[in-house]
């Protein structure tokens, strides 16, 4: 015989819910999404879960394992002592089980103005200069960044803060080196950016490695700094209307 | 009925699935005026488009100056074993160097030589260095760029809702489709005087697969049985590198870009076989090359413990490979315990690619059904017998925007609205609502399993008629059971009534697939028939096979494969590679 684990899934939507426990036989090397996918089709044919790849590329299967944003499909089992709890991501509204209403990220990106080039392609640009462009955009917008922004998680400031997934949008199109658009002002005004307060908690459970506070987080606070608090330029700045 | 409580929308262009080649087609069907609806089973930016690692196939010679469009003309139709339709292959040469500096143009972000240029990388059975690559995440870029130009392009993109069926005229004509929000299980009919099919392919009728949950053919199944025809369906490509260790991570793609990057195979015996297989371009050679050689080594049994080969590519140092090859590196250490730097991984041939699909004009992407529409994945022409690695990505941008033009052009030439009737809509609704109201009824998951076994033994990399015939038996057991598919539970986010729809639809398509193997007596590309191992260049190298739904049957019938003019048939018949001449510049690597 398999040996067995057991999985406290969420099942419930807006108006409430509880964990269910599935008994699930293991298979080496087996990860979360695997043991989901096996109640699915053999014990909860409805059970609500967004996947798309399996291999940490769509970051659709987002999810919060034992209370940890990540990944369902590079969460191993082995990895897990003891029980395992598995539920929807906490900062977004639940539809479903475990799929969430993240809609509110669409509305944002497009609030962002799009990339702006200075010049038509192709361009001459050098590696080193397109880099931390490149960087951010390895997001795979698994928004389990946004999950984990104590702004949005517990504060729920949605209205204040786009959260780290849109720092790096904004990064990206501000460090991309063909560039004309200046951001500046909107990222300190409608995103928000200074309601951040470097706890860097999204770049812990960033399933691509960015370094989301430390390389755009940090920077976009530097520019708007510059722009808005560097004294000697206070001098010769209009009273703005915020 | 309850059609007045179905919310009825009307768009000129309605573009079913949101992966490249969809995107691709919004934003150049998305003129002034042009009403442009995308419908995305999926959230925006999900389509199995993200999986694509290695590259997109162009011919800048950014690294090797001496390539053409004619190269990568030549090298794509001798991939596709003159399967392909030429114009198709001609088309998408020419017009593949505008389509990736668009995207560049877009915000796309590729690696640079040093120059300042888009690098290129080297695959398989590309003449010349020409894949413009991310790392190994180049898909993810392509639709990313597209996504974030499509949003701000003037359409509306309607994310996880699913079409279930596609209303026609009189005349067989589209006029719209019946689709449901998977979020909430509502029902909304999206009126249209043209309809674009680019929901990809159905590589997920097999088991040991490298596609992603949306590859299960539910629109080409649209497409079908609305009346069009479906050309090659025979023509499945097995990639030659999968994960084979541990069981919930086999099929997974392994990129071509490892052994691009100089990657080499090896045997059980430490051999590296494609030596003898393929002396020329070795581990390089075209899928259907190396996908075969694997498996005859396994079959000698010179195979690796879990049933394929090794792949070594520790010779390029940890910097290089981590750099190059970031996903495989943390793909291989963080599901397989396998740090790739340090040691040979094993790898499998697993299901990457549907080559055969609804026959499409090469100028507007148009099906042989008037004011239909088709691209990419789903769509057929291009591969013919297969593809070469680094062709699919550009494939998707050189004819999602033809696609978009056509359809585009071939709306605002319809002067009338037909709408859908309210008994088209109740027929549709009563359809849809089926597997939530049987009590008592197969198991979607179930019938899905029991198919991907079938496809595993009866359609799979070696094949002959026997298999065919016996697959097909097989199969019409299948079809029965899958009449009364039955989904328990709400209709909210309810997968298993989602289920429903991609198994009926992946049992249709598997029954051409299976009559176009059992049709197709000589080996050429992917389709390998052991009881006919050569090719018949004179006889079944000369046709396409074409599949129809007539009534309950799947129909195959066959065409003569398009013939070159002479001035393109001439560049074969040299005996050379045809080069761009007199070229001394840039080209430095």
């Amino acid at each position: 015989m398999a040996e067995m684990r057991t999985l406290h899934v969420f099942r419930g939507d807006q108006s409430g819910g509880e964990e269910v426990a599935y008994e699930v036989p293991v298979e080496s090397g087996m990860v979360v999404l695997d043991a989901v996918h096996q109640i699915q089709a053999t014990q909860a044919p409805d059970l609500a879960v967004r996947w798309n790849c399996k291999a940490a590329r769509c970051g659709s299967c987002s999810a919060e394992v034992n209370g940890h944003p990540r990944l369902m499909c590079k969460t191993r089992l082995d990895a897990i002592e003891g029980e395992i709890h598995v539920r929807p991501m906490k900062a977004f509204p639940v539809i479903r089980d475990l799929v969430t209403d993240v809609s509110w990220n669409y509305e944002k990106a497009k609030q962002i103005e799009p990339f702006a080039p200075k010049e038509p392609a192709p361009f001459t640009m050098y590696q080193r200069d397109v880099e931390r462009s490149q960087q951010f955009r390895k997001c795979i917008e698994c928004f389990l960044c946004q999950d984990v922004c104590h702004v949005l998680r517990e504060h729920s400031a949605k209205e204040q803060y786009f959260g780290p997934r849109f720092m790096i949008k904004i990064a990206e199109l501000e460090m991309h080196p063909m560039d004309g658009a200046d951001r500046v002002p909107f990222t300190s005004h409608q995103a928000g950016v200074g309601m951040c307060n470097i706890t860097k908690c999204c770049q812990e459970v960033c399933p691509e490695h960015i370094h989301l506070t430390d390389d755009a987080i940090i920077p976009l606070k530097e520019r708007v700094a510059d722009r808005e608090w560097d004294p000697i330029r206070a001098l010769f700045r209009k009273p703005a209307v915020r | 009925m309850t059609d007045g409580m179905i919310e009825r929308l009307r768009y000129d262009v309605v573009i079913l699935g949101a992966g490249g080649a969809g995107l691709r087609a919004a934003i150049e069907a998305a003129r002034p005026g042009v009403k442009v609806a995308v419908l995305s089973k999926s959230l925006l930016g999900k389509a199995h488009t993200v999986m694509a690692e290695g590259g997109m196939a162009v011919s800048f010679g950014n690294l090797d100056p001496q390539d053409c469009w004619q190269t990568h003309f030549y090298d794509t139709m001798r991939g596709g074993k003159f399967l392909n339709h030429y114009r198709m292959a001609e088309i998408f040469a020419k017009e593949a160097p505008d389509r990736v500096v668009e995207l560049e143009q877009w915000g796309a972000v590729f690696d640079r030589t040093p120059e300042g240029r888009i690098s290129q990388r080297a695959f398989g059975a590309h003449s010349f260095r020409r894949l413009a690559h991310v790392g190994d995440r180049t898909g993810l870029e392509l639709i990313r760029t597209l996504q974030y130009k499509g949003i701000h392009s003037g359409m509306d993109i309607y994310q996880e809702v699913t079409a279930t069926h596609l209303f026609q005229d009189g005349a067989g004509r589209p006029t719209g489709v019946f689709a449901y929000h998977r979020q909430s299980g509502t029902f909304c009919v999206f009126e249209a005087k043209a309809v674009v099919i680019a929901t990809g392919g159905w590589g997920r009728m097999y088991k040991v697969t490298s596609n992603s949950w949306e590859s299960t053919g539910e629109g080409a199944a649209l497409a079908m049985r609305a009346g069009a025809e479906m050309k090659d369906m025979e023509m499945v490509q097995f990639h030659p590198t999968g994960m084979v260790w541990p069981p919930g991570a086999r099929g997974l793609l392994v990129t071509e870009g490892v052994r691009g990057e100089g990657g080499i195979l090896l045997n059980s015996e430490g051999e590296r076989f494609m030596l003898r297989y393929d002396p020329e371009k070795k581990d390089l050679s075209s899928r259907d090359v190396v996908a075969r050689s694997i498996y005859k080594e396994v079959q000698a049994g010179r195979g690796s413990p879990h049933g394929g080969a090794f792949l070594d590519i520790t010779h390029r140092g940890a910097d290089f490979i981590k750099r190059k090859l970031p996903n495989m590196y943390d793909q291989y250490l963080s599901l397989a315990d396998i740090d790739i730097t340090k040691q040979p991984f094993e790898v499998a041939p697993t299901i990457h690619y549907t080559m055969g699909g609804i026959s499409v004009d090469p100028e507007t992407g148009a099906t042989s059904l008037e004011g239909l529409f088709a691209a990419g994945e789903s769509a057929c022409g291009l591969h013919g017998a297969n593809r070469l690695g680094g062709n699919s990505l550009t494939d998707l941008l050189v004819f999602g925007r033809r696609v978009g033009i056509g359809a585009c052009d071939y709306a605002a030439s319809r002067q009338e609205w037909t709408a859908p009737s309210a008994s088209q809509v109740a027929e549709a609704e009563a359809a849809a609502l089926a597997p939530l109201d049987r009590a008592e009824g197969e198991n979607p998951y179930q019938l899905h399993k029991d198919l991907q076994e079938l496809m595993g033994e009866h359609a799979a990399i070696a094949r002959n008629r026997e298999l065919a015939e016996a697959g097909l038996a097989k199969l019409e057991a299948l079809k029965l059971r899958s009449k009364r598919l039955a989904s328990p539970g709400s209709r909210m986010y309810n997968p298993g009534w989602h289920a429903v729809f991609e198994v009926e639809a992946m049992v249709l398509l598997a029954e051409a697939i299976l009559q176009g193997a059992l049709w197709r007596e000589e080996s050429r590309g992917a389709h390998w028939r052991l009881d006919f191992p050569d090719a018949d260049d004179q006889g079944f190298g000369q046709a396409n096979s074409i599949c129809r739904l007539d009534g309950d049957e799947v129909k195959l019938s066959t065409r003569p494969v398009p013939q070159m003019p002479a001035e393109l048939a001439a560049l074969f018949s040299s005996g050379q590679l045809p080069v761009r001449q007199g070229t001394d510049q840039g080209g430095h690597s």
